[in-house]
C-alpha cells in the first residue's frame, strides 16, 4: 500500500467472470479503488456515476464493442483508459489508440504488467493536474533536456536533425505510452503524412544508431509491432 | 377368363431369374413410361376422335388433370362438341413457304405436363420445322417423360399391314406407325363400325367435307374394302389380346404351353423384293410370337454396289428395325455359308428370303442363293418369297472401275498379243505344251493384275489363238489330233478358274484393307485415348480423328453442374483442330438439338429421326453410366453421312471417347477422394499431437491447484504452496504457447491471408523479438549482426516479427543455458538472408527437412516443452512472402549447433 494518499479508482469493463475476478482481488490487493461493469452500457453508466481515475475496457463486449465504449466515453472522459485485447489484434489495438485509449495489454498478461500500466496511467494523471511541463527528462544513459532542446547520452552532446528531436521528444514526453505510427506522423510530420509510416521507420532507425548502444537491442527507444513505438519507463 | 389359364408353377419350379428380372425391368420400365391407349379403327369416320373424346370427357369428369394436345376435326360438328368444357393446348404454328400450317405442339405438352394428353391421328407427318418427322416419335416422348397419351390410330397406319392393305384397296398409305409403338401400347381400344352404318355416315357428310365425298366412295370407301379392312382391324386386336395374354401368363409364372423358342431370321438384299420380304418376317414372326432378326451380308461382289443400290439394303435394315426386328451386318465370302452360320448361333428356326427374278438359264449355271441355302439349312425351315410378276427388279450396277472396262479388255487383249508374238518366236525350238503353259501365264497375270472379265476373255482368246496359230493344221480351227480338244479343254477351264479366284483374291484383299483401315483408325484413336488424362484434350483427340476421316466442323459440348450443355468456344475445322481454331459460332437451335441429344442419349440432328434439318448431327457420348457430353460434326459434303460405314466409323470414335472420358472422369473423383483421404489423416495427427500437448500442463495444473486448495491439516508449507504456484504460472504459460501457434497455424494455413506489407528495419524487428523474449534469454550472448546500410524489407512487420520469434524461441529452448545464439543478415543474389543460429546438439541429421514439418521436434521425447509448430509457422510465414527458409548442422570443429536461414525477395525500396 502506498503511503502518498489515497489510489487511483479503477473501473474494470470486462465481461468475463473470471479475468474481472482476478483484476479485483490483484487491484484491491494493490490499493486501487475498483469498479466493475460486465457491459459496455454498464461501463458508461458507471464510469459516469463513479468518476474512475483509471478505466480498463475489454475490446470484445457484448453489448457494444470496445471502440465504441472508447469513443463514448472520450467525448467527456479526460483521464487514461487501457484497452484489454487479444494478440494478432493488432489492427484493433491500433484503432483504440487512435480513438483516444492511452494503452493496451496484451490478453493473457500478468500483475506486473497490469501494475506497469497502471502506474504510467497514474503519472500522466498527476502531470496533466500539475499541467506543468517537464523540463527535464531522464532516462538511465539518456538526458532529453526539453526546454534547452538538447539530448545528451553519457554525459556527451548528441546531434539530431530537428525532425528526429521532435520524434524523440514526443515518445519522451509520453514516456512508457505506446504512440501508433499515425500519432507520431500526426505529431511529427503533421496530418499529411500519415500515409507514410516509412519515413517514421526510417528516421527512428537513425534516431536509435544515435542514442542506443546496440539498435538492434534497444533500451529507450521499444518497438511494439504492429502497433507503433513506447519510449521505456524505467 | 382366369379358368383358362393354365396351372400355376409348384413350388419346387423355381422361377428362372432370367425371366424374373426382365419382368421386373419391365415393371420397372412400365411404372416410368406414361401409358399409350390407342382408339383403333378399320377406317377413317369410325368414330375413334370421338371416342378417345368422350374417354377423355369421363376422365375429366373424375378430376383427372387431362388436356387435348391435338385433335383433327375435318369439320365434323359432334365431335367439336366435345371439346367443349376440355383444356386444349393451342397448337405449334409454322410458316411453310407463306403458308401457316399447325402441328402438335410436343413442348407445349411436356411444359404443362398433365396426367394424360390426347393426341389424335398418331401416324400424322410432321410438317418441317417441326422436332420430329413423325407424330409417334412426339407421342413417344410423352411417354418418355411419364405422360400418359390418349391417340387414335387406322389400321392401314400399321407398318407392317400397309402392303397388304393397299393390295386390298389399291390405296398406297404413306403416313405409318412402326408395329413396335402399336404393340407397345398399353390398351388398344377397337372402335368398330359396321361397313354400312359408315357409308350411311359418309353419305351425310359426317366424315369428309361434301366435295370430297364423292371421291372416296368411289376408291377407298367401297364396301369390299371395308369388310376386309375392318375384319383386318379386328383381326390385329385379337392378335394383341393374344399378346397380352402371353404377358400375363410371363408375368406369373404360368408355364408356356407352347414350344418355345421360334426365331426367324429375314435376309435383306439391295433389291426391292427385300422390302416385301421384310414384311412378310415380320408377319410370319407376329403370327409365330416370335423374335425375328434382319440379316444383311456384305460379300466383296456387295461392297462394289451402286450408292443407290446401298441406301436400299440401309432403308431395308431400318424398316426392318422399325417394325421390331433386331438388325445385324454380317461379312464374308458366301451369302448362304455366313447366313446358315449365323442362323445356327442364334438357334434361328425359319429363314426367310426373297426369290428374286432372274433368267432360268441364271439357275441352271449357278445355283441361286435359295438352293443354296436350302441345301445347307438342316432342320431349319426356309420360307421363299416370290418376286412379283410387274415388279420391277434392277440388278445391282457395278462400280466402274477405275480404268473403264473397254480400256481393261483392251489391255488384255494387248497382252494376249504379246504372248503369242513370243510364241510364235519359240516355236521352233520349244514344245506347244509348253506355249500353252506361256498362255496360262497371261491368264494368270490379267487376272491378278486387271481383273476378273479381262482375264476370262484373255482365256478365250488364248484358246482360239492357240488352236488358229499353232496347232496343226496352222491358221484353222481344225484340229487334226483329237488329243488336242483335251489341251483346250484343260487351258480354257484352267484359264477360268484362275481368273476366278485371282479376282476374288484381289476383291477379298480391298475387302480386308478396308476393314484394316477401320481397325487401324480405331487403335489409333484407342491409343491417343489412352494416353491423355484430361477430359478436354480426349475431346480435341476425337475431334481430330474425326475430322481426319470426313472434312468439316467438329465441336464437343460438355455440360455444366446442372446438366445444361455449354456453348462450346468453337467448331474445330481439320486444319485448326489442335491450335489457335476458328471461331465458329453454335447457332442457338443446334445448341438445343445438342441438348436434346445430351437428355435423350440419343443422336439428334442430321441423317437421324429427331431435327433431320439441321445442317450437324449431334452424338451423345454415352458412357456406361452416364452421359459426358455431345459431339457435333458439320461435315462439309453432307452426303458422307449417308455411307453406313462412314456413321458406324464415327460412332465407334465417340464411343471410344466417351469410355475414356468417363474413365477419366471416375480417376479424377477418385483423386479427390484419395487427396481427401490424405488432408483427414493429417488432421487425425494434428488432433491427437494437439489433444497430447494440451493435457501434459493441464495435469500439471490441476493436479498442482487441487494440492493448494486441499485443506487437510499437516498440509502443505509456504515453500512448497511456491513451488507448485510456479509450476501452475509455468504450465499456464506453455498453453498460451501453444494456443498462440494454434492460432497462428490456423491463420496461414485457411489459405486466405492477405499480407500486410510495409517498409520495416530488420533490426527493429529482431530489437522487438529480443525484448519479447527478454526474460528466457537472461544469460545467454546474444550477438546481432546486422549492416546498417540493410536495405529495408518489404513485409508483413507482424508475420515477421513472429517468424523471428519462433526461430529465436527454438534457438533457446533447444540450447543448454548460457549458450550463445547468433543472428545476422546480408545481401546475397538479391536476397535478403537472414539466419539464426545456435550452439545446441545442432538437428538430428537427415532430419534438416523434415523439422519444417508439423509435429516434428528436434528431438523425439525431449524434456523441453512447447509445440512442434514453431519451425513449420516459420516455414509458411518466409513462403507466404515468396522466400526459402532452410536448417542446417555445423561440424563441431565450426562450434557446433545449427542454423535456420531464410531469404527473402529484395523489394524495390520506397520513396525517400
Amino acid at each position: 500500500m502506498n503511503a502518498n494518499g489515497p489510489r487511483a479508482t479503477v473501473l474494470v469493463i470486462e465481461d468475463d467472470p473470471q479475468i474481472a475476478r482476478f483484476l479485483a482481488t490483484a487491484l484491491d490487493a494493490h490499493g486501487y479503488a475498483l469498479h466493475v461493469a460486465a457491459n459496455g452500457h454498464d461501463g458508461l453508466r458507471e464510469a459516469a456515476l463513479r468518476q474512475p481515475d483509471i478505466v480498463i475496457v475489454d475490446l470484445g463486449l457484448p453489448d457494444i464493442s470496445g471502440l465504441e465504449v472508447i469513443t463514448r466515453l472520450r467525448e467527456w472522459f479526460t483521464r487514461s483508459i487501457i484497452v484489454l485485447s487479444a494478440r494478432n489484434r493488432e489492427t484493433d489495438k491500433v484503432g483504440a489508440l487512435d480513438l483516444g485509449a492511452d494503452d493496451y495489454l496484451t490478453k493473457p498478461f500478468g500483475i506486473g504488467e497490469l501494475l506497469a500500466r497502471l502506474r504510467v496511467a497514474e503519472r500522466h494523471r498527476a502531470k496533466n493536474e500539475n499541467a506543468d511541463p517537464e523540463a527535464r527528462i531522464e532516462a538511465g544513459d539518456l538526458v532529453i533536456d526539453l526546454a534547452a532542446r538538447r539530448v545528451q547520452r553519457d554525459g556527451a552532446d548528441v546531434h539530431l536533425t530537428p525532425i528526429e528531436y521532435r520524434l524523440l521528444a514526443a515518445l519522451a514526453r509520453h514516456r512508457g505510452k505506446v504512440l501508433t505510427h499515425r500519432q507520431l506522423l500526426t505529431e511529427v510530420w503533421g496530418a499529411a503524412h500519415v500515409e507514410s509510416p516509412h519515413y517514421l521507420r526510417i528516421y527512428l532507425r537513425a534516431l536509435r544508431h544515435k542514442i542506443e548502444a546496440d539498435p538492434a537491442q534497444p533500451k529507450h527507444l521499444l518497438t511494439e509491432v504492429g502497433v507503433g513505438y513506447r519510449f521505456a519507463d524505467d | 377368363m382366369s379358368a383358362n389359364l393354365p396351372e400355376r408353377r409348384s413350388p419346387d419350379q423355381r422361377v428362372d431369374p432370367d425371366e424374373l428380372l426382365a419382368r421386373m425391368r419391365r415393371e420397372e420400365a412400365r411404372a416410368r413410361r406414361g401409358r399409350l391407349k390407342i382408339f383403333f379403327g378399320a377406317a377413317p369416320g369410325v368414330g375413334k376422335s370421338y371416342a378417345m373424346l368422350e374417354a377423355a370427357r369421363k376422365l375429366a369428369a373424375e378430376h383427372v388433370d387431362i388436356v387435348v394436345g391435338y385433335v383433327e376435326l375435318h369439320g365434323r360438328a359432334d365431335t367439336e362438341r366435345l371439346l367443349e368444357g376440355l383444356e386444349v393446348l393451342p397448337p405449334q404454328r409454322l410458316d411453310h413457304r407463306g403458308v401457316t400450317l399447325t402441328e402438335f405442339d410436343v413442348d407445349a405438352a411436356l411444359k404443362r405436363h398433365p396426367r394424360v394428353v390426347c393426341v389424335d391421328e398418331l401416324a400424322h407427318s410432321n410438317h418441317a420445322g417441326a422436332r420430329h418427322p413423325k407424330r409417334w416419335m412426339d407421342v413417344e416422348e410423352l411417354l418418355v417423360a411419364g405422360i400418359d397419351v390418349y391417340t387414335t390410330v387406322n389400321v392401314q397406319h400399321i407398318e407392317s399391314l400397309n402392303d397388304v392393305v393397299a393390295q386390298i384397296t389399291g390405296v398406297h398409305v404413306r403416313e405409318t406407325v412402326p408395329d413396335r409403338v402399336f404393340d407397345a401400347a398399353d390398351e388398344v381400344e377397337l372402335v368398330d363400325l359396321p361397313p354400312d352404318e359408315l357409308l350411311q355416315r359418309l353419305r351425310e357428310g359426317k366424315v369428309y367435307a361434301s366435295e370430297k365425298t364423292g371421291q372416296a366412295l368411289t376408291s377407298f370407301f367401297r364396301k369390299g374394302n371395308l369388310i376386309a379392312l375392318r375384319e383386318l382391324a379386328l383381326r390385329t386386336t385379337a392378335d394383341r389380346v393374344d399378346a397380352a395374354l402371353r404377358a400375363y401368363r410371363e408375368d406369373h409364372a404360368i408355364v408356356e404351353t407352347w414350344a418355345a423358342g421360334e426365331r426367324v431370321l429375314v435376309c435383306i438384299g439391295p433389291d426391292p423384293l427385300s422390302e416385301r420380304v421384310v414384311r412378310a418376317a415380320r408377319r410370319l414372326a407376329t403370327a409365330l410370337h416370335a423374335g425375328w432378326i434382319a440379316v444383311y451380308v456384305e460379300t466383296p461382289a456387295l461392297t462394289r454396289l451402286p450408292r443407290a443400290a446401298r441406301d436400299r439394303v440401309l432403308a431395308n435394315l431400318k424398316l426392318a428395325e422399325t417394325l421390331g426386328a433386331e438388325t445385324a451386318n454380317l461379312s464374308g465370302e458366301s451369302v448362304a455359308g455366313e447366313l446358315i452360320a449365323y442362323a445356327r448361333r442364334r438357334n434361328v428356326s425359319k429363314i426367310i428370303l426373297g426369290k428374286p427374278s432372274r433368267p432360268r438359264w441364271h439357275d441352271r449355271l449357278r445355283p441361286s442363293l435359295v438352293d443354296e441355302i436350302a441345301r445347307q439349312s438342316g432342320a431349319i425351315d426356309v420360307y421363299v418369297i416370290s418376286g412379283e410378276a410387274g415388279e420391277q427388279t434392277t440388278q445391282p450396277r457395278r462400280i466402274p472401275r477405275r480404268t473403264s472396262p473397254w480400256q481393261a479388255y483392251a489391255r488384255s487383249a494387248a497382252v494376249v498379243v504379246a504372248i503369242t508374238l513370243l510364241c510364235e518366236l519359240l516355236y521352233a525350238y520349244v514344245e506347244l505344251t509348253n506355249l500353252v503353259m506361256l498362255y496360262l501365264l497371261g491368264t494368270v497375270y490379267v487376272a491378278a493384275r486387271i481383273g476378273r472379265g479381262p482375264s476370262a476373255l484373255v482365256a478365250v482368246l488364248s484358246v482360239c489363238l492357240f488352236d488358229f496359230l499353232f496347232v496343226p493344221p496352222i491358221y484353222s480351227f481344225a484340229v487334226s489330233d483329237a488329243q488336242y480338244l483335251i489341251t483346250f479343254g484343260v487351258m480354257l477351264a484352267t484359264g477360268l478358274v484362275i481368273s476366278h479366284f485371282a479376282a476374288r483374291g484381289k476383291r477379298q484383299a480391298a475387302v480386308a484393307r478396308a476393314r484394316e483401315r477401320r481397325t487401324n483408325e480405331l487403335y489409333a484413336l484407342s491409343r491417343e485415348l489412352a494416353l491423355s488424362r484430361n477430359v478436354d484434350e480426349l475431346g480435341r483427340i476425337v475431334i481430330r480423328h474425326i475430322l481426319a476421316d470426313i472434312d468439316g466442323e467438329a465441336a464437343v459440348l460438355l455440360p455444366d453442374a446442372h446438366g445444361h450443355l455449354l456453348d462450346p468456344e468453337h467448331f474445330c475445322t481439320r486444319g485448326a483442330a489442335t491450335a489457335n481454331a476458328t471461331r465458329y459460332p453454335v447457332p442457338g437451335n443446334d445448341l438445343g438439338i445438342a441438348q436434346w441429344a445430351y437428355d435423350h442419349r440419343q443422336k439428334a440432328g442430321r441423317n437421324t429421326d429427331t431435327l433431320a434439318s439441321a445442317d450437324a448431327i449431334y452424338l451423345p457420348l454415352n458412357a456406361l453410366k452416364r452421359c459426358i457430353g455431345v459431339i457435333g460434326l458439320r461435315p462439309a459434303d453432307p452426303s458422307r453421312l449417308d455411307a453406313p460405314e462412314q456413321m458406324q466409323l464415327i460412332e465407334s470414335f465417340v464411343n471410344q471417347a466417351a469410355v475414356a472420358m468417363e474413365r477419366v472422369q471416375l480417376a479424377e473423383t477418385a483423386q479427390a477422394a484419395g487427396v481427401e483421404i490424405e488432408s483427414e489423416k493429417m488432421r487425425n495427427a494434428l488432433l491427437s499431437s494437439i489433444s497430447h500437448d494440451f493435457r501434459t500442463p493441464l495435469a500439471s495444473i490441476i493436479g498442482a491447484t487441487s494440492t493448494l486448495l486441499d485443506e487437510s491439516p499437516g498440509g502443505i508449507d509456504a515453500a512448497q504452496r511456491k513451488t507448485l504456484l510456479g509450476a501452475v504460472f509455468d504450465e499456464a504459460n506453455r498453453l498460451h504457447r501453444l494456443v498462440d501457434n494454434l492460432l497462428d497455424l490456423t491463420r496461414l494455413t485457411a489459405g486466405k491471408l492477405a499480407l500486410k506489407r510495409q517498409w520495416v528495419p530488420l533490426e527493429e524487428i529482431v530489437g522487438a523479438v529480443l525484448h519479447r523474449l527478454h526474460a528466457a534469454l537472461v544469460g545467454r550472448k546474444i550477438s546481432v549482426d546486422i549492416p546498417a546500410d540493410l536495405p529495408l524489407l518489404h513485409v508483413d512487420e507482424v508475420m515477421l516479427g513472429q517468424l523471428l520469434f519462433n526461430l529465436v524461441d527454438n534457438a533457446q529452448k533447444y540450447t543448454p543455458a548460457g549458450s550463445a545464439i547468433e543472428i545476422a543478415a546480408s545481401v546475397q543474389r538479391g536476397e535478403i538472408v537472414v539466419s539464426v543460429r545456435d550452439h545446441g546438439p545442432g538437428v538430428p541429421a537427415g532430419e534438416e527437412e523434415r523439422v519444417f514439418d508439423k509435429f516434428q521436434r528436434g528431438h523425439a521425447e525431449g524434456a523441453q516443452s512447447g509445440f512442434g509448430l514453431g519451425l513449420s509457422i516459420a516455414k509458411a510465414i518466409v513462403e507466404a512472402h515468396g522466400g526459402e527458409i532452410r536448417a542446417r548442422n555445423y561440424s563441431t570443429d565450426h562450434g557446433g549447433g545449427a542454423e535456420f536461414r531464410f531469404s527473402l525477395p529484395l523489394a524495390a525500396q520506397p520513396p525517400a
